[in-house]
């Protein structure tokens, strides 16, 4: 085993409550504020774990187990991601599938523990994720499946190496669609405007938040890092696509791709500053919308044209 | 109904008229003159009971026509109960129900009598509830409306909330995403104002006055002055009537930009919500400006203001003002220049004219489905009997439109204060207010920034308060809230409740 393996992962660790950070950094200078600094997302997660946590009384295992097998979820899909030319610590052939369904296992989790508080609010929550995150899921899998028929490797770090070569040039139109529709999951995925607000104190129109209000402590600890490492995971196959690496030096592209995610967040930042969220009946089109792009690029992989 | 008119008071807007010259009628005849005057158009300011022996309550009704700027009072004496008038004039219904709390007098045949505040009643021995005195009573526990059936949930909200704002109930009837009825239960915030304010005037009253509801303490504290000066026929000098203006206006400046920015923030549009945030602020520092207080306490007295302003400080005000001004211009044409924001706004929370004039509700609330009323227009007093500022109004009924109103009453409630600060009339700005007639009433309007504030006084044998009525523009609004979230997204309930932007603590009282 390499060492470079290691470093996709330490670094998503490391670095991913930094995006956060960043994306709250550049919402509040557009907004002609301050802000917090870039490290209180980290401090967010100190001041938690050291915090008690509280139990209602109507709940069982099934809520204490969300946020760690939700947050166990993340941490292991992380070791499949590969990112800016070093390999990801684990691959084998089929691993996208392994990545969508281990962030839907986390899921899934966090949608029972909520139900298992019994709060209307939480139902509500968890009702809504249920429906947009298997709409999100459609566009995700398709756009994989388009990207691993273009590259003819279903793991994701050959389908990355494979890109590395000059891939926009030859398929541009396929990986232009997979982008803006795994944008569009990225987004709508980490609970990001214009599909949730990830500010809102308002339990009514909240999504993925309402869905954890009665965790506390370490356990809403674990919650928020897993959502920063499902962010990270998420947007680094984004980059991974945009900025193929063409170094050939790891290291170099390593660091391209890092100038890359925190790019990622303040283009978060920016699109959360200058619109407001969806009605909420229109999610369903927009994540429609993602999938109807995947789609097109899978048909046009298979049809050939894509090239 | 020709004999209906003749039996009705028509006065001037605060007036103070004999009690003995307000018509006394039958009850019969009470019903059907209130029915056939809001038929021809007119809206209930107030409805209330005053108790005159243990058997007797006296209902008093304020029953103002916007169109002719009449203002008309009836009373009648009933004893336990009386057939209610909310069957056949909805907007009785919030009034019958207090006076059925308040005094135990049974509005019979109300299709949904309920306390509203959770108290006692005034009356020990007369319960419209036969709830046993000294038993206890605790808000929002009592029967709510249900829809029964498969996937129809129930959504119940409060009175703790996320954010930190006043307490209240809500009830959410939901199919799915989707409101067939929500029932808003409030008095969580019950203090007794109105049974503390008998026997007064006294040092604390106008303090009560300019705590009715915080963020209107100008709007209050100014219709109970207008009420108590017309008591003790004392002429207001211009100086003060102009000051007054200007400091109503700069409350309605602040609240109105406020709620431009929280409007955007619950959309999670964030440019317009800091910096309506902070321009709220400025607002609020002009008015400091003016009397120390941001939230203009101590300014309104009684036969005029406490503080003058001196010339820098005019000018100081204005150029402050036509900053701020500037800048909420920027900050809301980001708002209405942004389509996502727009698509969120339009459409949502719609509010029909008939619904609203059924219902009387009053301010932006009302103007939003294209009717003018406004006390400044209709029932001027002090500064606003010389200088007109137009009704804003919009047909749309949707958030959009009570977005959109809350816009245009800002430009021209800046335009007004920036014209009147340049002409001041000089003079002093207080005179004196002397004993107040006895054996009177008053009745007081003021256009607040929520809508028609409506301050009704009685005085007894020695000029003392016999009683005092408050109406708060929540008090008619509450109701509106709930009708226009009919058949809305459960997720839009925030943002619905917001553009209307209510008082808990001023329908509590």
């Amino acid at each position: 085993m390499e060492v470079a393996t290691l470093l996709p992962l330490a670094v998503t660790l490391i670095m991913s409550p930094l995006l956060l950070g960043v994306i709250n950094r550049t919402k509040a200078m557009v907004g002609g504020r301050k802000g917090p600094p870039l490290l209180q997302p980290y401090y967010d997660l100190i001041k938690l774990l050291g915090k008690g946590a509280v139990y209602s009384r109507t709940t069982t295992w099934v809520f204490r187990a969300g946020p760690i097998v939700s947050l166990a979820g993340c941490v292991l899909a992380a070791t499949l991601v590969p990112l800016g030319g070093c390999e990801s610590l684990i691959k084998f052939h089929g691993d996208l599938i392994l990545l969508a369904y281990l962030l839907g296992l986390g899921r899934l989790c966090t949608v029972l523990a909520a139900l298992d508080t019994g709060s209307p609010f939480e139902g509500m929550g968890a009702s809504r994720e249920a429906m947009f995150s298997a709409l999100a899921e459609s566009a995700f899998l398709l756009g994989l499946a388009a990207l691993a028929r273009n590259t003819g490797a279903t793991s994701l770090t050959q389908m990355h190496a494979a890109l590395a070569d000059g891939a926009w040039s030859v398929s541009g139109l396929t990986l232009a669609l997979v982008t803006v529709a795994l944008l569009v999951v990225f987004l709508a995925e980490n609970s990001r405007i214009p599909v949730d607000d990830p500010n809102t104190h308002l339990e009514l129109t909240m999504i993925h938040e309402v869905m954890v209000l009665d965790h506390g402590g370490p356990d809403f600890a674990f919650i928020l890092y897993g959502a920063s490492i499902k962010l990270w995971v998420l947007g680094a196959l984004i980059i991974n696509l945009v900025l193929a690496p063409s170094a050939g030096e790891s290291v170099a592209d390593l660091g391209v791709a890092l100038a890359g995610m925190l790019i990622l967040a303040v283009l978060v930042g920016l699109i959360e500053s200058t619109m407001a969220r969806l009605r909420m009946p229109r999610v369903p089109q927009l994540l429609v919308g993602a999938t109807a792009l995947s789609g097109l690029a899978l048909v046009l992989e298979f049809g050939g044209i894509g090239k | 109904m020709t004999t209906a008119h003749t039996q009705l008071s028509r006065i001037p807007h605060a007036d103070a008229v004999r009690l003995d010259d307000v018509p006394r009628i039958e009850i019969d005849s009470f019903r059907a003159v209130i029915l056939d005057e809001v038929a021809g158009g007119c809206r209930i300011s107030a409805l209330f009971g005053v108790p005159q022996n243990l058997q007797t309550v006296r209902l008093y009704a304020v029953l103002t026509h916007a169109a002719t700027s009449t203002l008309a009072l009836v009373s009648c004496d009933v004893q336990d109960s009386y057939p209610a008038l909310t069957p056949d004039c909805p907007q009785a219904h919030w009034f019958e129900r207090e006076i059925a709390e308040q005094w135990g007098v049974v509005p019979r045949g109300h299709p949904w009598l309920k306390p509203i505040r959770f108290h006692h009643s005034y009356r020990p021995g007369h319960d419209a509830w036969s709830r046993a005195v000294g038993s206890t009573i605790l808000p929002s526990v009592t029967d709510f409306f249900r829809v029964e059936g498969q996937e129809v949930h129930e959504v119940a909200v409060g009175p703790v909330h996320a954010g930190v704002i006043e307490p209240g109930h809500f009830r959410f009837q939901c199919h799915g995403e989707r409101v067939f009825h929500l029932e808003i239960s409030l008095g969580f915030q019950h203090r007794g104002v109105e049974r503390s304010l008998v026997g007064g005037p006294n040092k604390r009253t106008i303090h009560t006055m300019e705590t009715l509801s915080g963020d209107t303490s100008v709007g209050h504290a100014t219709a109970y002055c207008q009420a108590i000066e017309s008591l003790a026929n004392c002429q207001t000098p211009l100086r003060a009537q102009v000051l007054r203006g200007i400091a109503l206006e700069l409350e309605r400046l602040a609240n109105h930009t406020g709620d431009l920015g929280a409007l955007a923030g619950d959309v999670g549009f964030l440019p317009t919500m800091s910096y309506c945030g902070r321009l709220r602020g400025d607002f609020l520092n002009a008015t400091a400006l003016v009397c120390g207080s941001r939230f203009g306490r101590s300014l309104v007295r009684p036969g005029g203001v406490a503080w003058d302003v001196d010339k820098p400080r005019i000018e100081q005000l204005s150029s402050r003002l036509r900053s701020a001004l500037d800048s909420v211009d920027g900050a809301a044409k980001l708002l209405w220049d942004s389509r996502s924001v727009q698509a969120r706004f339009e459409d949502t929370g719609r509010i029909s004219q008939e619904v609203s004039t059924a219902l009387g509700l009053v301010g932006p609330s009302a103007r939003c489905t294209g009717i003018d009323n406004d006390v400044r227009h209709d029932f001027p007093s002090g500064i606003f009997r010389f200088t007109l500022i137009p009704p804003s109004t919009w047909h749309t009924g949707d958030v959009f439109a009570r977005a959109y109103i809350r816009w245009m009453e800002i430009q021209r409630s800046g335009r007004f204060i920036l014209e009147q600060l340049d002409a001041m009339p000089a003079g002093a700005v207080r005179a004196e207010t002397g004993p107040l007639a006895p054996n009177s009433l008053c009745v007081s309007l003021v256009e607040g920034w929520r809508g028609e504030i409506c301050h009704v006084v009685i005085t007894g044998s020695a000029g003392e308060f016999a009683h005092y009525k408050v109406v708060d523009p929540s008090f008619h609004n509450w109701i509106g809230l709930a009708m226009s979230l009919r058949d809305q997204q459960i997720s839009d309930f925030p943002l619905c409740n917001k553009s209307f932007n209510l008082s808990y603590c001023g329908h509590d009282l």
